[in-house]
């Protein structure tokens, strides 16, 4: 296997060329780099309504947008980062990574892995499209709460369409992995020998197997509300608009898990390599993981303590969330204790995940805040609860993904991205990211309400402030574009198979860039 | 790896395909199974009693029979029509009762269209604590109403307030809201949540 070289394994695909060998492909790297390439794409398309939305935040008063585009904006911002950016780029990382640490020569439904990735392009013009019909996107917020959500024109039906498609891909895409690590592992390699990344996504899949159907039962509710003469939601016909919000957040809360879950794993493949230590607390790590999974179905309602439930239910729930704090506990102390009396050093990949815990954390802290109903009452609705989930969401999975495509960048283009520039997109990131969402904290205890275009006074230098982080957050992901398409294009250092001195696992034993066939043969695990 | 354990590892993969395919048409099921569910939470726990309210807190009202002649509360009554050619108005205002007392007041709707039509009247109160005081013995809301070409009715609400009505209410606003039943258009079923969720 490892003579095989660049130019043999040109010779190694046979099949179409061109546009056609991205469409019919099933060969999982391919599929793996297309799903990242998307949801790149996503993510940049999402920043772009996150900046506009900024801009209008620069003062108050309304300048920029009319207050309904403002309310399309944060809808539209939510919907396609979440479901089109940070979603699609776990699978590609799953796709691209999976097969190689468990020694499997592909995805175990290898063609149904090509259908789960071309269903996320149509549902993505689907989404962005509705801006351009009349009454314009969905401006329901991205949980597209009834009643708002079965009043909506059109851009909503092609919101909920959008959901149906992107749940279904996400659905094929999570069986095949369940099917993949539970039945292709290469010989020897029992569960509890597999790398933790695997591990996460096991139990990611899992809950998205469990849950994506419940919000597809949600947006049909919706949807056969508003065209079919039911009454789910509408309270003249029997139902009620606080159903939807058990329904959604049912799905809602796991779904949280579902993008920081893969994060634990990544994070928990690239400590250990740059403490040169193997992982402290492996088993208690999978363990974590899975207790996270199991409470994440039962603490659904702490995001609706304002909807006027017994105390009893409140209470529940807020104990059940902070009970989850324990588990996160748990990893995030086997991850420092990983680092402890570890030969660290400080590449790129590793300055990604040391930031990762250490704003990841900060984000745990004010989850477990808004977790305390009285004060989470408070807090409901405001710039708060903005800043609590924008840690998780941009400071936990955006860098956990950044930190692994730094990781494995070498195995995928076959160089070592550029340090210098790696460093300074880290730096920019971190120095940004809290410009923009720290102030949000104390904008939020002084009450700033959330999806507000225009805002009191004495908020505005706080605001100003984090539209300036923001344009510098925006500005400083190009870096990353540079630093890949350099990686793409071949210059740079060569990367050696095992391109960091400290990586173990079986993806570091193929040559860098991975050839298009690997462990055709299975290898044996020890 | 042979090509016996190459299919019997495909047949493996396939029998778990679909477990989990079946799994996840299930959790499709099962979303929908929440709404039952969560309306038997509802009745046990009595929470969210606006879903039947008038027939539970009549119930309620039939023992009450003890005047509470210390304190009168101040009854607005407001009418409201969502996209129907009917006119609506009460016939009084205001009225002062005190808790305990039976009231009853009169609404009058006529049917400006030239067509049969049918409505639902749907009440909310001010303040929503309220709601849960104002028992109601006979409203024209409790059922639908079809009126004729031209019709004019006079219909009667039959009322209790509880005396239990917290001191601090000395206001009640009952607001009636009535919404065209067309085997329940769109339009008609889009905003019907929102006067509800006063009640």
């Amino acid at each position: 296997m490892a003579a095989v070289t660049h130019d043999q394994l040109q010779e190694h695909h046979h099949g179409p060329t061109g546009l056609m060998r991205w469409l019919t492909t099933t060969n999982h790297k391919d599929i793996g780099t297309m799903y990242m390439i998307f949801s790149f794409i996503m993510f940049l398309s999402g920043g772009v309504m996150a900046l506009t939305i900024r801009t209008e935040l620069f003062q108050p008063g309304l300048q920029v947008v009319e207050p309904e585009f403002f309310n399309q904006l944060t809808t539209m911002h939510g919907l396609v980062m979440v479901f089109g950016a940070i979603m699609p780029a776990f699978v590609g990382f799953a796709n691209w990574m999976i097969p190689l640490m468990i020694g499997a020569s592909d995805m175990a439904f290898a063609r149904m892995n090509n259908w789960s990735f071309w269903l996320l392009p149509p549902a993505a013009l689907l989404l962005l499209g509705s801006f351009f019909v009349p009454g314009g996107a969905s401006a329901a917020g991205w949980t597209l709460y009834a009643p708002l959500s079965v009043q909506m024109g059109m851009g909503m039906d092609m919101a909920i369409f959008a959901i149906h498609i992107m749940g279904v891909s996400s659905i094929m895409g999570a069986i095949n992995i369940v099917v993949t690590v539970l039945n292709m592992r290469a010989p020897g390699m029992t569960l509890m020998k597999m790398p933790l990344f695997c591990w996460t996504w096991l139990i990611t899949a899992y809950l998205l197997i469990a849950v994506m159907p419940v919000l597809a039962g949600a947006v049909t509710m919706i949807l056969t509300d508003r065209h079919f003469g039911t009454s789910f939601f509408n309270a003249a016909g029997g139902g009620d608009p606080v159903m939807y919000q058990h329904i959604f957040w049912f799905f809602g809360h796991p779904e949280v898990y579902i993008m920081i879950l893969p994060a634990f794993g990544i994070v928990s493949q690239i400590i250990p390599a740059f403490a040169r230590k193997p992982l402290f607390g492996y088993a208690s790590m999978v363990y974590a993981t899975a207790s996270i999974a199991i409470l994440s179905f039962v603490v659904w309602a702490h995001h609706m303590f304002a909807t006027g439930m017994p105390a009893a239910g409140q209470l529940f729930f807020m104990y059940a969330t902070m009970l989850i704090a324990v588990p996160t506990g748990v990893k995030v102390f086997n991850w420092v204790a990983t680092m402890w009396r570890g030969s660290m050093t400080f590449e790129t990949p590793m300055l990604w995940a040391t930031g990762f815990i250490f704003v990841f954390t900060i984000g745990g802290f004010t989850g477990l805040i808004c977790a305390i109903a009285p004060i989470d009452i408070q807090v409901q609705d405001t710039y708060y609860v903005v800043a609590h989930f924008h840690y998780v969401l941009v400071a936990g999975s955006l860098f956990a993904l950044f930190a692994g495509a730094y990781y494995w960048l070498p195995k995928w283009t076959g160089r070592m991205p550029s340090e210098s520039l790696g460093k300074l997109h880290f730096w920019c990131s971190m120095v940004f990211f809290n410009i923009t969402f720290f102030p949000m904290h104390f904008l939020g205890l002084a009450g700033m309400p959330r999806r507000i275009p225009d805002y009191a006074l004495q908020f505005a230098d706080f605001n100003a402030m984090a539209t300036i982080g923001a344009f510098g957050f925006g500005l400083s992901q190009l870096i990353f574009i540079a630093v890949v398409v350099k990686c793409a294009r071949g210059s740079g250092e060569r990367a050696a198979a095992r391109a960091w001195e400290g990586a173990e696992g079986l993806e570091w034993t193929v040559p860098s860039p991975a050839p298009h066939h690997t462990f055709e043969e299975a290898p044996v695990v020890k | 790896m042979t090509a016996h354990a190459k299919r019997r590892l495909a047949a493996d993969n396939r029998r778990l395909l679909l477990r989990l395919a079946i799994s996840a048409v299930a959790m499709f099921g099962f979303g929908f199974l929440l709404v039952p569910f969560y309306e038997k939470i509802c009745e046990v726990t009595g929470i969210n009693n606006f879903l039947r309210p008038e027939a539970e807190q009549g119930a309620r009202a039939v023992g009450n029979t003890q005047v509470d002649a210390s304190r009168s509360i101040l009854v607005q009554f407001d009418a409201n029509l969502h996209d129907l050619p009917w006119r609506f108005q009460p016939l009084q205002r205001s009225i002062e009762v005190h808790p305990g007392e039976l009231v009853q007041v009169e609404y009058e709707v006529s049917n400006t269209r030239d067509v049969p039509v049918t409505g639902q009247a749907v009440p909310s109160y001010g303040p929503q604590v309220a709601g849960r005081h104002f028992n109601k013995l006979d409203c024209f809301c409790f059922a639908q109403q079809t009126l004729a070409p031209g019709e004019r009715r006079v219909m009667p609400v039959v009322f209790v307030i509880d005396p239990a009505l917290p001191e601090d209410v000395t206001v009640i606003t009952l607001s009636y809201t009535f919404f065209e039943l067309q085997g329940r258009n769109t339009a008609a079923a889009a905003t019907v949540a929102a006067p509800v969720s006063g009640g």
